[in-house]
């Protein structure tokens, strides 16, 4: 159960005047039940990668296995791809289409061919898994707010019960509570099941507090493929290219820099709490 | 998917087309549509054909791409050269089976009209490819301005249609978007039979009518916070103004018209029928 990319490319508007290369020479192995952050600055080709990951685009040149299978194989089945690797696109709620939220929801199950009744169930597992009230299951998804609209969609791409689930910026334009309900929730989920998860973000610190691995993407090109502490070791270089470590991490640094004995691996604010502890502890 | 279509969109280049004032190139637009239909022979065709090689080369739009635009023209184009190959009953019959017949005008009023379709769409394209939505929304604007004594609301037409050609590419992103997002959630927009696909086309459409409703919306609001209040007393950022780059442009339309209209009519040259 792994998904592997190698030597991808891909061009958009190829041969005209508008040419741009999103996607140059990607290898990636992203395994099973593994939780894969994935941060570049706006253009640097985030959202391009996702979409291959279950077929929406198609790559001008490599290969994209699934489970050991290519793809772009003939008679590759594109549809059972989509069932198992569920992709919620940015800003989902602009998706919603049906009468109510609960007849959205099912719209992803219904299409795998799932009778009435076991729609209706997935749907109402998903939808509380995101949290969602159940005064709003019968209401028009248009009449929620924003945050609320965001669970609804992410509800349907969850009703499908995805093998992996892709998300490309879920947190956007959200506020901070919302933002934090919503990736606890995702992170609730990987540990529950089994499910791969590929998060797409701008924020260090959301990607930091979650991710088993980040993958940092710069002008269509892997930048660094690496665990967390590994990756933001090399903030200089992030800064370069428009993005920044977590706060955490220019603190920890700060304070080295001032003789104070602490390991500049922290990454979220808990871990540097610790630290700063045990230091302050062994001073002691 | 979706963003393949090139017929009527801008293609950024430096060029002297892409300079010019987009009334000269409405006018001359306008003019060499006209000029299509004043000959009838091939000598005409000959300098048409030269005119707009030069205007194609002088415009660094590739020819490629100029092409690719005409591909939705295609069944048109068909339809038009079926009917008049043989629907026409001219001259000397050519070829003949069953119901199908060939004649002599019938052969010539198709190639010529086929001809005279595919050089009108690339003229009326390349203006397109050459001046952005707002030049041309501009241009229209200021040529219709005298209309305005007569209460025709020019400035308000011309902001429709500027807004109106603004929002076919957003439009066109969000349905690619919109798409794939369905598409990701298993929906199945290809097969099936009319009525299948004409249903599965409702998770498209109603989110794409939402959002064109909440865009609409936004952009009112933003126009009325910066104060729009339609056409009266608005200046302009980059008012047109002709320049001399602009007479001679005027004035090589022009020419061309009258010479193509004149060696069309007296220079005899004939190949086989036509």
């Amino acid at each position: 159960m792994s998904i592997r990319l190698e030597h991808l490319n891909y061009i958009y508007s190829s041969g005209t005047s508008y040419e741009k290369h999103a996607l140059k020479d990607i290898n990636l192995t992203i395994l099973h039940g593994e939780f894969v952050g994935i941060i570049g600055h706006t253009g640097s080709g985030k959202s391009t990668l996702i979409q291959h990951l279950n077929g929406l685009i198609r790559a001008g040149s490599g290969k994209l296995y699934y489970n050991d299978k290519n793809i772009y194989e003939d008679g590759y089945n594109m549809k059972e791809l989509r069932n198992q690797v569920g992709l919620v696109f940015q800003y989902p709620e602009h998706q919603l289409f049906e009468v109510d939220v609960i007849t959205d929801v099912c719209f992803g199950p219904k299409n795998q061919g799932l009778s009435p009744e076991e729609c209706r169930e997935r749907a109402l597992e998903a939808l509380k898994l995101v949290g969602l009230k159940e005064k709003y299951y019968e209401v028009s998804p248009f009449e929620l707010s924003g945050g609320q609209k965001r669970r609804a969609a992410i509800a349907g791409v969850l009703a499908m019960r995805p093998k992996v689930l892709v998300l490309d910026e879920p947190t956007a334009g959200l506020d901070p509570k919302g933002r934090d309900d919503i990736l606890e929730q995702i992170a609730y989920l990987h540990k529950q099941t089994d499910m791969t998860v590929i998060l797409v973000s701008h924020s260090m610190e959301d990607i930091a507090r979650f991710a088993d691995r980040i993958i940092v993407m710069n002008h269509g090109e892997v930048m660094y493929n690496d665990e967390p502490k590994k990756v933001f070791a090399h903030y200089r270089e992030l800064e370069k290219v428009g993005l920044a470590a977590p706060q955490v991490t220019y603190m920890m640094h700060d304070l080295r820099e001032r003789g104070f004995a602490v390991d500049t691996e922290a990454t979220t604010v808990e871990e540097a709490a610790d630290e700063i502890m045990r230091v302050l502890e062994t001073k002691r | 998917m979706i963003r393949d279509i090139t017929i009527g969109q801008y293609y950024p280049a430096k060029s002297i087309l892409h300079r010019l004032d987009p009334r000269v190139k409405l006018v001359s637009t306008l003019l060499y549509l006209i000029s299509l239909f004043l000959f009838r022979s091939i000598s005409g065709y000959i300098v048409a054909t030269l005119f707009l090689a030069g205007i194609i080369r002088a415009s660094k739009v590739p020819f490629r791409h100029i092409v690719k635009g005409l591909k939705p023209i295609i069944m048109l184009l068909m339809i038009t050269v079926f009917f008049n190959l043989f629907l026409t009953r001219d001259g000397e019959v050519l070829f003949h089976k069953w119901i199908f017949t060939i004649t002599e005008g019938g052969l010539r009023t198709a190639v010529y009209m086929a001809i005279r379709l595919i050089y009108l769409i690339i003229g009326s394209s390349l203006m397109t490819f050459t001046t952005t939505p707002n030049e041309l929304t501009d241009g229209i604007e200021k040529l219709l301005y005298p209309l305005n004594r007569i209460h025709v609301p020019v400035h308000e037409v011309a902001m429709m249609m500027s807004i109106a050609l603004r929002f076919i590419p957003i439009l066109l992103e969000e349905t690619d978007k919109i798409m794939k997002a369905q598409i990701a959630r298993g929906a199945d927009l290809e097969s099936g039979n009319m009525v299948q696909r004409v249903k599965s086309m409702i998770p498209i459409l109603v989110p794409l009518f939402v959002s064109a409703f909440r865009r609409a919306n936004d952009l009112a609001m933003a126009m009325e916070a910066r104060c729009y209040r339609g056409g009266e007393g608005r200046t302009k950022m980059k008012p047109l103004c002709y320049r001399t780059r602009d007479r001679i442009a005027y004035m090589v339309v022009i020419v061309y018209v009258i010479g193509v209209f004149l060696i069309g009519k007296y220079v005899p040259l004939r190949v086989w029928i036509f």
